[in-house]
């Protein structure tokens, strides 16, 4: 290209770039006679939203200039609940930024556990003498009512923990109350239908209603895993949380039951239908103290533990060493093949008996 | 020895008559032509710096100056206010006297080119029948003045910058002395209004049809133009300043009225030698070749003119110099910074061959014809 074209070609082009600017409409924003068209969460300036400020001194140790100076007083707050401890509280009496020495790095920002500080695309706040830049906690908190409201999550992002807390929440009082009322309507139509498949259906409480305050453990459980020499502590957790299905299944059956005599509908399915949703309910508890008191499922290789001191499979073994594996891959997965080999005489044996 | 002193003052005196010359006294022309010359180095300078401004922002996709005045036309005027009111600070180590004279040095020989330039029929203050010659002469030591400044800085940068301007000078002097050579031989005197009135007389051998010299000596005005630019140490030649190297070139330590009166001197640069290219190529105030002015009766349409034609051939000469102006700020946008060695290379191995020839075809051309 370059060496093909006409001496100079290159030097018109330049010309010609420069004087279509000319014609153009220049991008200038007129500033102080019309406002600038800034970006939405623009870095203007440092708000502090001091409600949420707990004194925990992060953003002033973070801050790169030293330029955050904070000042607090320890209160004591009563105990909440009778008999409770008093506890001590952080009280900030100043909050200052010194915007004569920030270098709006944002780090504060960042840093702030509590979001107590925020951006604020506010940037008309120059001064005429430098110590006018120090800017104390009134001002940070008029700044706070010009930051923009935090951007909408992306389409099927999570919900914000307290959020998603608090709307689940909702849904179960909702729940409740749409099932109180189906048992009302049911109640009121019992005696002209004689119980049917519509008030079992309608009145099906989901497992998530029953609520059961964790305390006691299942003493079954728990004696039957410290016999298999499982650790106390771990023992004590399964048998916990044992204990909690437990009580699951059996509120489920007193309510199902309860119904039932109301309504007179098919209640002999139900404790067995919920015995079976507590045996499968919480994967997070699915082990052997939930496996206990549930119907037993279909057991598989995973679910048997066996622990082998090192016993070798010697015919795997053999066959490896054969192939011409080296000694150590061998004695490996000789031992693999042991342990599933035990695993499987046990599940068997479990099986016929 | 006292007859050659007589031909030497005849030789330097004043050809055509100025339409200052009001009057036989000697003080009453002599006070309009100095106000004359004042008001247009002060004010051209600063039309030609506000052109400067607007058409490089819009080139830029910027405004320009718009708070100073309507348009902010009067920009430049609020920046001569603002230079005065600055402290003028002269460093510890600077040589003190040829520090503070250098500006003025580079200033006045800026000035002293506005006696000669010719701005319609009759407008100019003066008329020597060596017009050009003292004008390239005079705009030559300018760079005195950078020179000085960049020595008695007590700056590297200052100094460096001065001795680029020296070389830059020596360099470029040579090609628009040439150029301008050849005009003079073409145009057959060295006065500038004679210049311009041998453009409007100028035919084609052999046709009917005025031509300016532009026309027959584009090569030399394309090399008058490029080593103007270079004269003036203007983009893409302004490595005596070259602000991304040297800080500020020579100016560097000045401050105050002094910087002021450097980019005066720039300033005013631009139009005295858009100025002098209007008149050695572009027809002076002729609006088109072969069009007589309005009111004009003498020499082609040139002089004798009514008020109006008066008007007229000012205006049209001050049109031709901005658009030139408008040019060399074009230019400025344009290109980037050339090298020092580029610098001397072009000069030496391109501008001055071709001048030479220039000079060589014009010569044997006007034998010929």
């Amino acid at each position: 290209m370059a060496a093909t074209s006409l001496p100079g070609t290159g030097l018109l082009k330049g010309l010609g770039v420069t004087i279509k600017h000319l014609f153009r409409e220049p991008s200038t924003q007129m500033y102080p006679h019309e406002r600038p068209d800034l970006a939405p969460r623009t870095r203007g300036v440092i708000a502090l939203m001091d409600e949420n400020c707990t004194v925990c001194m992060l953003c002033s140790r973070e801050c790169p200039d030293w330029c955050i100076y904070i000042e607090s007083h320890k209160e004591t707050v009563p105990p909440a609940k009778e008999g409770g401890r008093a506890r001590t509280r952080n009280v900030l009496d100043r909050f200052a930024i010194d915007f004569s020495l920030c270098m709006y790095c944002g780090i504060c920002v960042e840093v702030c556990p509590f979001d107590a500080l925020w951006w604020s695309p506010e940037f008309e706040y120059a001064e005429y003498s430098i110590d006018g830049l120090l800017h104390e906690m009134g001002r940070l908190r008029e700044w706070m009512d010009t930051v923009p409201p935090p951007p909408q999550l992306d389409e099927g992002a999570e919900l914000p923990a307290e959020v998603a807390d608090a709307i689940g929440k909702v849904e179960q009082e909702r729940e409740l109350a749409a099932a109180k009322e189906a048992e009302a309507q049911q109640a009121a139509e019992a005696p002209a239908e004689g119980g049917g498949e519509k008030a079992a259906a309608g009145a099906a409480p989901k497992q998530a209603e029953i609520h059961v305050e964790a305390g006691q453990i299942d003493q079954e459980t728990y004696d039957a895993l410290i016999a298999e020499g499982k650790s106390e502590r771990m023992a004590r957790a399964k048998a916990k949380a044992a204990w909690v299905k437990k009580e699951k299944a059996r509120l489920r059956a007193e309510q199902e039951a309860e119904r039932g005599g109301a309504g007179g509908g098919d209640a002999a399915e139900q404790p067995a239908a919920a015995a079976g949703d507590a045996g499968d309910g919480d994967a997070a508890d699915t082990g052997e103290a939930a496996d206990a008191g549930a119907a037993p499922a279909k057991r598989r290789l995973s679910d048997v533990e066996v622990e082998g001191d090192g016993e070798i499979d010697q015919e795997t073994y053999d066959a490896l060493i054969a192939e011409g594996k080296s000694e150590r891959i061998a004695r490996s997965k000789a031992k693999a093949a042991w342990v599933k080999k035990k695993k499987q005489e046990q599940l068997d044996q479990e099986e016929g008996g | 020895m006292m007859e050659s002193a007589s031909v030497t003052a005849e030789v330097i005196v004043a050809q055509a008559v100025s339409i200052f010359d009001v009057g036989d006294g000697f003080v009453l022309p002599v006070l309009i032509k100095l106000v004359f010359v004042l008001a247009l180095f002060f004010v051209l300078p600063l039309v030609g710096g506000y052109l400067e401004h607007k058409a490089m922002g819009r080139m830029q996709a910027r405004r320009g100056p718009v708070e100073a005045g309507p348009f902010g036309s009067l920009q430049l005027v609020a920046d001569g206010i603002k230079f005065i009111q600055k402290e003028d600070l002269i460093p510890r180590a600077a040589d003190k006297w040829v520090f503070a004279i250098a500006p003025g040095v580079a200033l006045v020989p800026a000035m002293l080119i506005f006696l000669v330039l010719p701005f319609g029929p009759g407008v100019f203050a003066l008329d020597l029948e060596l017009g050009l010659f003292y004008a390239l002469a005079a705009s030559s030591v300018s760079v005195l003045g950078v020179l000085m400044g960049g020595w008695a800085s007590a700056n590297k940068f200052s100094l460096i910058a001065g001795l680029r301007a020296g070389a830059q000078l020596i360099a470029y002097e040579l090609p628009l002395i040439l150029a301008a050579i050849a005009v003079a031989v073409q145009a057959g005197t060295l006065s500038l209004v004679g210049i311009v009135e041998a453009q409007a007389n100028f035919l084609i051998p052999g046709t009917e049809i005025n031509l300016w010299f532009v026309f027959p000596q584009i090569l030399g005005f394309g090399i008058f133009f490029v080593a103007a630019l270079a004269e003036l140490s203007r983009p893409p030649f302004d490595m005596p300043i070259g602000d991304s190297e040297l800080v500020f070139g020579y100016m560097t330590e000045y401050t105050g009225i002094k910087y002021a009166m450097y980019m005066l001197t720039e300033y005013a640069g631009m139009i005295s030698m858009s100025a002098l290219t209007v008149v050695l190529y572009l027809g002076g105030w002729q609006l088109l070749p072969g069009v007589p002015l309005p009111g004009c009766e003498a020499g082609g349409g040139l002089f004798d003119c009514s008020p109006v034609g008066v008007i007229s051939g000012v205006l049209i000469t001050i049109g031709k110099i901005m658009a030139l102006v408008f040019v060399m700020v074009w230019f400025r946008v344009a290109f980037p910074r050339l090298r020092e060695d580029q610098l001397q290379r072009i000069s030496w191995l391109v501008l001055i061959p071709l001048s030479l020839l220039n000079l060589a075809v014009i010569t044997v051309a006007k034998v010929v014809f």
